[in-house]
């Protein structure tokens, strides 16, 4: 086991590498930042200068050996427009996107899964068309109308809620629910679709031939399998949260990663896009490597050696 | 339809512990109605063996499933009939608290594939405990003390360190020996067992169905065993109803029924079991012609009658009733349904 979790982390260090290389070099495929970052009637003297301070105006190769130099200490330079440390940034923002990411994760878990166990077992019925008509109107409707939406409605309207910002627990309500929404009806689909078939197998039957009660049949027998699959979608969709979600953070002005890096990205603030997608690439590894665990965890077929 | 004749006839000396009376299961699959049990009448004296014997698809598994309210949802339902269970009443009508009650308790069940029947991500001992504390108050210990305790007595050895094994880690013999753990935990008067060996090894066969026998002997359980295999039915029973199509053909004795089979079904399903000869040549296998009727279509007459080498007018025109061959009238009554059988008077 322990030997098992070193060689994942240590696959997991070309995966990064080749990260920071592709990114570096797409970075310096989208233009030069002087232009953006100085005012366009800079002398040219002045741009030389913001050139040979940023070392902008060195080969590419040799930017790049010592951004990656940088980077192995944890160094990915200084932001051109901030003029901080570009990890400090990210790192700075990093607790609004881990919070908001739980946050829907939770809202979404114990709204979807139920709601896909019930759909599955009720088959056919009023109550799995009416779940399955409000999963694909949650499929459909794409977040940047819903959390305007939710901003008209509960902060504009009823006054319950504020439009945004991060701070208190009410603050939280609105991005998190914008974005749990669409992901409730992907976690119900799928919990309902891998419901249906463990409720077909042979030992679901044996349980209840055993006398189990049905709500334990369903609940722990049935589910307990069911939610193996399942994991794979929640692993994938928590990575993708922690990455930060651009437009509901822009939407509610959450102080996440999501609206760091597009703004790094407006204002081609190289350092702090790589140490963006730096961080995004941990998280994700990371979070599969969580996902990969629990898998041997919940399936005792699975074991890591 | 089934006369009321086939219920009526019946002698009995002492009350059987489950009896089935004109029993009909039916799936319902869209707008088609399949008769899977279309009139099933049959009784299971204490602690006998009695074996329900025909080709897949013939109902006898769903004759099963019916007695413990298992049939598949939301497709099969009891159409009409009784399933009475000795001191709790007729299953057939009891709603789904009270089945689960019964369920694993007075009447268990052990299926046919022990490969799919055991739940892959809990330990066996816990699945084997669980079937206990459904029905008593136990501490999880005391539970758990009683699975090792059943785990040894279905031949597993080192029960104690089995008993944390994980379905995965078991043989399928082991499997199915943990399925007869689960189906005896609490001490059923009736065992439901479906097909019980045919997902296993030749060899491990005989071991299990040897120690299925021994232990209905030791604990008094009545078995209701379900097969497609006649030389199970010759190792393990005392009586043997033959089913065809959903209905039983033919109700005999064991032995009577190897010496001489009445109904043309149950002789073709005697002729089709490869036979070994001893210096002789060997021989194709014998098979009935033609293929079962599909059970949401079933003929008017006979329901074998398009298979049958001595089929005539009359079956083609009415169902023959189940009777008692002439004169014979005793609890251990063969029963045939064939108009090739049938006396004047029934007819």
């Amino acid at each position: 086991m322990a030997s098992y979790l070193l060689r994942r982390l240590v696959l997991t260090l070309p995966v990064l590498a080749g990260i920071v290389v592709i990114t570096f070099l797409l970075t310096r495929l989208s233009g030069d930042p002087t232009d953006l970052m100085l005012p366009p009637n800079a002398t040219d003297e002045a741009r030389e200068a913001f050139r040979s301070v940023n070392g902008l105006d060195r080969p590419l190769w040799e930017q790049f050996v010592v951004f990656a130099g940088r980077a192995l200490m944890g160094d990915f330079g200084a932001s051109l427009r901030f003029q901080q440390p570009a990890m400090g940034l990210v790192v700075e923002r990093l607790p609004a996107t881990i919070e908001l990411a739980f946050a829907t994760m939770a809202l979404a878990l114990v709204v979807g899964i139920p709601a896909g166990v019930v759909s599955a077992y009720h088959r056919g019925s009023a109550t799995d068309t009416s779940i399955r008509t409000v999963m694909l109107l949650g499929q459909a409707v794409p977040s940047f109308f819903l959390g305007v939406l939710g901003i008209i409605v509960f902060a504009v309207w009823l006054r319950w809620l504020p439009t945004g910002g991060r701070g208190s627990l009410a603050q939280l309500v609105l991005p998190a629910t914008t974005l749990a929404f669409n992901l409730v009806a992907l976690i119900a689909r799928v919990t309902r679709s891998c419901m249906l078939d463990v409720l077909k197998q042979d030992y679901v039957r044996t349980a209840r031939a055993k006398g189990v009660w049905e709500a334990r049949v369903v609940w722990l027998h049935a589910l307990r399998n069911a939610f193996i699959p399942v994991l794979t979608v929640i692993g994938l969709q928590f990575g993708l949260l922690l990455g930060g979600v651009v437009v509901t953070e822009t939407i509610f002005s959450w102080p996440g990663v999501g609206r760091l890096a597009i703004q790094a990205i407006y204002a081609r603030d190289f350092p702090v896009v790589q140490a963006v997608v730096f961080v995004f690439a941990v998280a994700f590894v990371l979070v599969n490597l969580v996902v990969d665990l629990l898998y041997a965890a919940l399936d005792p077929r699975i074991s890591y050696k | 339809m089934t006369p009321a004749l086939d219920a009526s006839v019946q002698v009995r000396s002492a009350p059987p512990v489950l009896s089935v009376r004109n029993l009909h299961a039916h799936l319902h699959l869209g707008d088609t109605v399949v008769r899977a049990v279309d009139g099933v009448s049959f009784d299971l004296p204490a602690g006998a063996t009695l074996s329900i014997v025909g080709e897949s698809g013939c109902g006898k598994s769903m004759t099963a499933l019916a007695i413990l309210g298992l049939l598949p949802q939301p497709a099969g339902r009891i159409t009409e009939g009784e399933v009475w269970l000795d001191g709790v009443g007729d299953l057939a009508r009891l709603d789904q608290r009270a089945l689960r009650r019964v369920r694993g308790n007075a009447v268990s069940m052990v299926f046919q594939d022990p490969m799919t029947s055991l739940n892959p991500v809990f330990r066996v001992g816990w699945q084997i405990a669980e079937a206990i504390r459904m029905h008593e108050t136990v501490s999880r210990e005391e539970a758990r003390r009683r699975a090792i305790e059943l785990l040894e007595l279905v031949g597993i050895p080192s029960p104690s360190v089995r008993c944390d094994a994980f379905p995965h880690q078991l043989s399928g013999g082991m499997r199915q020996r943990v399925m007869i753990a689960i189906a005896l935990a609490r001490r059923p008067k009736v065992m439901l067992a479906d097909e019980p060996t045919t997902a296993l090894d030749v060899t491990i066969q005989a071991q299990v169905l040897r120690l299925m026998k021994r232990l209905q002997q030791d604990s008094g359980a009545a078995l209701l065993l379900i097969t497609h295999d006649l030389g199970v039915v010759a190792q393990m029973a005392q009586r043997v109803c033959v089913m065809y199509a959903g209905v039983i053909v033919e109700e005999s004795a064991v032995g009577d029924l190897f010496a001489d089979p009445l109904h043309p079904y149950t002789r073709g399903l005697l002729a089709s079991m490869p036979k070994p000869r001893h210096g002789a040549a060997r021989q194709a296998l014998i098979s009935i012609p033609g293929t079962v009727p599909p059970l949401s279509r079933l003929p008017a007459g006979c329901r074998f009658a398009g298979r049958c080498a001595h089929v005539f007018s009359k079956c083609r025109e009415a169902e023959p009733p189940l009777v008692p061959v002439a004169g014979d009238l005793g609890p251990g009554a063969r029963k045939v349904r064939c108009w090739l059988h049938v006396g004047s008077e029934a007819a």
